[in-house]
């Protein structure tokens, strides 16, 4: 294996729980909820799946547990800020206290001890193809997922019916509603949906990027994610392109720094984000575009008069 | 938002932990963690430090501590909160403490507080620390009878005194064995990031390193090497658990018998604010058991560690040059402890910038 062939492996490790979250906090977000939870509800996700792995022997146990922990926590989320009309931003922070709190409670048992992977689904001779083959057809389930998930999200949003509703509702809850649309049950699914990819891809933390449970191992993963989804200005396809711009500034800055490049090591750890802001000042000079992506309605209650 | 939130728990933890103890009685020795109790790796070296006191002392104290506390700003309030609370003897456990601790001692002169692996101290204000140096002199001998390509990487936290000192003492152990030994250093300028230390083990062995040695808290690198099938050595706790063909061995902290001395010199009202430096002779570092390796390296290594140990042999003895070549220790001198405390120059060998110190 060359190392331009192991730089991309690794670079695709490091994207794709990005990714997955980002996928689905832009639904969340798309449909005018704004949930900064993302960080709770992915190592919620991530120790879940630990745990399952655990009990089950079977990784894919654990990537089902892990999605299932994300929107259950979720709906915690769904259910102050829908139903009891709490204030999103706060509820969202309150969500990611208590999922670091609470995650590290779950998990005190299984800190250290050795994890189960999921292991790379090879397709036959497919993946013997030079540089391709391992890069597209010898990676593990998760990162299958997120490029179903691109697709489907994608797809859902801008061709499906019901995609059109979510997006009305989350530009113009008022209308929506007024036009018969259930913005509170919408609101709710698009939560779920959110919390479950969240889960997902805490769930590839602790099964692919490091099989093992240690508190915090998040490390602010999911704030990255926020920023990712707003750099993407709304849009799927930006999001797995600024995903993967983020993973690569962070493994190539190792890899310059192992060959000798005389860089001070404190900023290429910062260049990830620095990149971001970068690219979101770019984006932000079309002001228009910028707002026409934005859900109207995001971050605001709806309260239905009855 | 992510220190925001740190915050408010650190509160929240502070509140709930210390008013259900207000009832007195147990002297009350408190911890301060940099990281979770259970990371694996460091703050748990100190927590397994204080579960020994507690069983050993049992009625007689009582030990809260406070975790995942931030350097910085944050560590101030939470130290500040502890001396408030009835804390007899405050342990900070992490370098980042140190001018907080400092300044929360001068407030309060009848808390005793004691600083891990700082410099800075005062009336009430003790400092101990472990000569980690001493181990990572052995884990650099080992590299360069194991390495194949004559170099290893060094998976490095922050460009402190301990990491530089550890860095220099690893890479001079290493020439002793194999003078073209070159050592690369990579920054993850976190202590505590699973992800980010897997990822630069990676990235090291994907450019050919045969040997990585860590000095973060999570157990991430040795998990790689272990994947990989390369050597690695383990950091403040033993971690062959998580590479078991990986692992050679491990410097391990083991703070407990410190910790059970310092609270008897405090019952007995014989504590002073002393500097402790103690080493592998001491008992407060411990090599793991020498594994994976063949029986000739095996020997070296326990022969090079009793030499430590008798102090027949000390990892900075010159000659040794600074890293650009001018000399620094003259043939058979020593480097005495205030310049390894502040270290912050490379040795020669090393193949890395040094990033500038605070």
């Amino acid at each position: 294996m060359s190392v331009f062939e192991a730089i991309l492996l690794t670079i695709i490790t490091a994207s794709t729980p990005l990714v997955i979250a980002g996928l689905g906090e832009l639904v969340v977000e798309r449909s005018g909820v704004l949930n900064l939870g993302v960080e709770g509800m992915m190592i919620m996700g991530a120790v879940a799946a630990f745990v399952g792995a655990q009990m089950s022997g079977s990784p894919y146990v654990g990537l089902i547990t892990g999605i299932v922990a994300g929107a259950l926590f979720s709906l915690l989320f769904g259910f102050l800020t829908l139903t009891l009309v709490t204030n999103q931003v706060a509820t969202g922070l309150a969500l990611t206290i208590l999922g670091l709190g609470l995650s590290g409670m779950i998990g005190e048992g299984y800190v250290s001890v050795p994890g189960v992977q999921l292991r790379a689904i090879v397709f036959p001779l497919l993946s013997d193809i030079p540089l391709v083959g391992p890069v597209l057809f010898k990676q593990d389930l998760t990162f299958y997922l997120s490029i179903a998930l691109l697709i489907g999200v994608s797809w859902f949003l801008f061709r499906s019916r019901v995609g059109l509703k979510l997006r009305a509702v989350g530009d113009s809850h008022g209308s929506a509603h007024a036009l018969g649309i259930d913005v509170i049950r919408t609101r709710y699914l698009a939560v779920m949906f959110g919390g479950a990819c969240a889960g997902l891809a805490g769930a590839q933390l602790s099964l692919v990027y490091t099989p093992q449970w240690v508190e915090n191992m998040s490390a602010g993963r999911g704030w990255v994610t926020l920023a990712l989804v707003v750099f993407a200005s709304w849009r799927p396809m930006r999001v797995l392109a600024g995903g993967y711009l983020f993973g690569a500034v962070t493994i190539l800055q190792f890899h310059a720094q192992g060959f000798g490049v005389g860089i001070p090591s404190q900023f290429l750890s910062m260049l990830p984000y620095a990149s971001t802001i970068v690219v979101l000042v770019i984006i932000s000079q079309n002001r228009r575009a910028t707002l026409i992506n934005t859900p109207a309605s995001l971050g605001k209650a709806f309260v239905p008069e009855r | 938002m992510k220190k925001l939130a740190l915050t408010l728990a650190t509160t929240a933890a502070a509140i709930i932990g210390f008013s259900a103890a207000a009832e007195a009685a147990p002297t009350k020795i408190c911890f301060v963690y940099v990281g979770s109790h259970t990371d694996g790796g460091y703050s748990q070296a100190h927590d397994l430090g204080r579960q020994q006191i507690q069983k050993e002392f049992g009625d007689k104290i009582d030990t809260p501590y406070l975790e995942n506390v931030p350097e910085g700003p944050d560590a101030e309030r939470a130290i500040e909160r502890l001396a408030r609370s009835g804390c007899s003897l405050i342990f900070s456990t992490s370098f980042g403490f140190m001018d907080a601790t400092a300044k929360v001692a001068a407030k309060f002169p009848k808390v005793k507080f004691e600083h891990a692996t700082g410099f800075k101290s005062g009336p009430n204000l003790a400092t101990y620390n472990s000569r980690f140096y001493e181990g990572r002199y052995i884990l650099g001998q080992i590299a360069a009878k194991m390495s194949k390509n004559h170099g290893a990487a060094y998976i490095a936290s922050f460009p402190i005194p301990e990491v530089v000192m550890g860095i220099n003492s690893f890479e001079q152990g290493a020439r002793s064995v194999d003078p073209n030994f070159k050592l690369k250093v990579i920054w993850v300028n976190t202590w505590f990031d699973p992800g980010k230390e897997a990822d630069a083990a990676k990235a090291m062995i994907d450019q050919g390193v045969d040997i990585l040695t860590q000095h973060t808290d999570t157990t991430a690198p040795m998990q790689v090497a272990e994947e990989r099938g390369i050597h690695a050595f383990g950091q403040a706790t033993d971690m062959l658990a998580s590479g078991p063909h990986a692992q050679l061995t491990a410097v391990v902290d083991t703070w407990g018998n410190y910790y059970s001395k310092r609270v008897h010199a405090l019952l007995d009202g014989t504590w002073k604010a002393e500097q402790n430096w103690d080493g592998l002779k001491d008992g407060i570092l411990k090599m793991s058991p020498y594994t994976n390796m063949p029986d000739d390296v095996k020997k070296m290594a326990e022969e090079t560690e009793a030499k430590i140990k008798s102090g027949e042999l000390a990892p900075f003895t010159g000659p040794i040059n600074k890293q650009d070549g001018t000399p620094w220790l003259k043939a058979g001198e020593k480097a005495d402890d205030a310049t390894l405390l502040g270290m912050n120059f490379y040795i020669e060998g090393v193949d890395d910038k040094l990033p500038a110190a605070k």
